[in-house]
């Protein structure tokens, strides 16, 4: 009896999306000036508040008493990062979700399929030949052009064997990332002094980001969490099974192949701008899924938001708490596996997602 | 209704349906039988339009089936799968609702229509009660008894059941199969898959009889249910006779002697 009357609690939670909506927004936004004011050098809440309106609407009266350094620490250094970070945090939480509602498995993240893998061995390629054919982007352009093969690889592997079913797509993912990863050992081994370097990409961070990434993670980030939401109804019926959701209107083919892709690409994004970051795309839409229930209008703007709160959190306590800085990847897992292996075993007890 | 030339399908080399002609009319009932592997769900599956024959023409309405938009055929077929399992906690009521689908707009909000249908059709289908419960939490027979009326809300003028009692307790079948029959009063078309032979003979009023792929019976319950087509199709020993009680044809079956071991 108790637990119906908890799960019936949990599905009016349901109902309370807009608010969480509104309070995660206000909680996101004074996080980020928080995070802005944070740091070595001690800024003003009010005067990072100050700064940010006037570089937006171009008045710089009202910045003119400020001190210069603060001013650079502000604008150049720590805003692009804490946009950066809640940009990334927001794109793979979303990015997890429509993964885990095209595969049908509540498991699955954006890097099931072998993105994460692929652009590991893109970044190594680049950082072990020591190209700079393209300057500070080399780097970014080579991981993103490894996940998008690799995506291209596993639905073309996917493809010849039928139907883009979850089993197939998990598999073909799985075959890929096998090789890739040889692939990145193989570069290491090649590598090295310059194996270091490849070992600190892998783990991420968000150190030393500029406005040309804030400006590529934005609209990667925006366009997908756009098109995940328009189908975001559509995406709901995959957890029918494909004749049910072909019987309602909707490709199932369509709808995975579109998405996938788009996820997909929002992932490989933020891979390419940040290195791995782990759990994020896992534990997101779990905690999310929770509050909210599984309908994907609700999750995936929800997600978009929590996601980027908590990474952002996750990144200025290592930034601004700790004596030395920890590469974010290794912080999300650390702290993310032990909670997912909390919420896995309370999904055990109740099967509530 | 439908009108099928000649259909065939294979997957891949291995021919599932051949040489399939078949018609189907408004305002009938009609039950799809034959054994494990004879091609039924495909039939069912060229029907919905979830897959396209490689071979003939589907007529549906007049008009070839896959001249149809997949949103067209939404609000005028449904479907309930044999395979219903629903990966995510949604609530029965959700689901039903997922059923108004095909009627509601994009970023529209279900209207006042779609509430009460929904609520009418878990009253008809006695899901009442069940509105909040997650489906991940219901026995095999609730979760059935939900998407058939997804299928209900969906409200369209044909239904496509793929063996949509196979969970379900006697009591819960026959109100089902009544519920089914009531649409098929008010001028639908139910096409059922059914393993039960009592069932469709109580509900059927036309029965197509497969083997291998191909019809080899078709036309009205009381011709086509035989001993003689029982034994050909099935390989079973049965009797058929009318059942005053039932109202129906009824079959009993006899052991197969010598298959104790």
């Amino acid at each position: 009896m108790g637990r119906t009357k908890f799960y019936s609690v949990a599905v009016m939670l349901r109902q309370a999306s807009a608010f969480l909506l509104v309070l995660l927004a206000g909680v996101l936004l004074l996080e980020i000036i928080f995070a802005t004011a944070s740091g070595y050098l001690n800024i003003k809440f009010w005067d990072v508040a100050r700064i940010v309106f006037a570089k937006l609407f171009g008045i710089n009266d009202s910045i003119g008493h400020l001190d210069e350094v603060a001013l650079a620490a502000v604008w150049e250094v720590r805003l692009p990062r804490v946009l950066t970070a809640a940009l990334v945090g927001s794109g793979l939480a979303v990015s997890g979700a429509v993964f885990q509602a095209i595969l049908l498995n509540p498991l699955a993240d954006p890097y099931t399929l072998g993105i994460s893998a692929g652009a590991a061995f893109g970044a190594s390629l680049a950082l072990v030949f020591n190209t700079a054919l393209i300057g500070i982007w080399t780097v970014p352009i080579f991981a993103f052009g490894g996940a998008a093969a690799t995506l291209a690889a596993v639905i073309y592997l996917t493809a010849s064997s039928g139907d883009y079913t979850s089993g197939n797509l998990i598999l073909s993912g799985i075959i890929v990332a096998a090789i890739l990863s040889a692939g990145v050992s193989l570069l290491k081994f090649l590598a090295d002094e310059q194996v270091s370097i490849i070992i600190f990409w892998l783990m991420g961070s968000f150190a030393s980001k500029t406005w040309g990434e804030v400006v590529l993670a934005a609209t990667a980030v925006i366009f997908g969490v756009a098109v995940c939401f328009f189908f975001s109804r559509d995406l709901n019926l995959l957890a029918l099974g494909g004749r049910a959701a072909g019987s309602l209107g909707v490709s199932p083919r369509r709808i995975s192949l579109v998405l996938l892709i788009t996820a997909s690409l929002v992932a490989s994004v933020c891979v390419s701008v940040s290195g791995i970051i782990g759990f994020v795309g896992l534990l997101i839409p779990h905690i999310v899924r929770f509050l909210t229930g599984p309908d994907n209008r609700r999750l995936i703007p929800v997600s978009a938001l929590l996601g980027a709160c908590l990474l952002l959190f996750a990144d200025t306590v290592i930034r601004t708490a700790l004596p030395n800085e920890i590469p974010i990847g290794v912080v999300t897992a650390l702290i993310g596996g032990p909670v997912f292996c909390y919420i896995y075993r309370k999904r055990q007890a109740g099967s509530l997602g | 209704m439908y009108e099928l030339k000649n259909v065939a399908y294979a997957y891949g080399s291995k021919a599932v349906l051949s040489d399939v002609c078949l018609r189907f009319d408004s305002g009938c009932f009609y039950g799809v039988i034959g054994p494990n592997g004879s091609g039924k769900t495909t039939l069912l599956d060229l029907l919905a339009g979830h897959r396209r024959a490689s071979q003939g023409t589907i007529a549906f309405k007049k008009k070839k089936l896959h001249d149809y938009s997949r949103q067209a055929l939404a609000r005028l077929i449904s479907l309930v799968p044999q395979q219903f399992a629903i990966t995510f906690p949604y609530t029965c009521k959700e689901i039903v609702m997922m059923g108004r689908h095909p009627h509601i707009p994009r970023f529209a909000r279900p209207g006042v229509e779609d509430y009460s249908i929904v609520e009418k059709v878990l009253e008809q289908t006695r899901l009442n009660g069940f509105e909040n419960r997650l489906v991940s939490q219901l026995s095999g027979g609730e979760g059935q008894r939900v998407v058939f009326a997804r299928c209900l809300a969906q409200q369209t003028q044909v239904l496509l059941l793929d063996e949509a009692t196979s969970n379900l307790d006697m009591h819960h079948s026959l109100d089902l199969l009544d519920l089914a029959a009531g649409r098929v009063k008010q001028g639908a078309t139910v096409i059922a898959v059914l393993q039960d032979i009592n069932l469709a003979a109580m509900y059927c009023q036309q029965l197509v009889c497969m083997k291998d792929g191909q019809v080899l019976a078709c036309g009205p319950s009381a011709d086509v249910l035989t001993a003689q087509m029982l034994k050909t199709v099935f390989n079973v020993q049965a009797r058929v006779e009318y059942n005053h009680f039932s109202q129906s044809r009824q079959i009993v079956f006899q052991r197969r002697a010598g298959h104790e071991n």
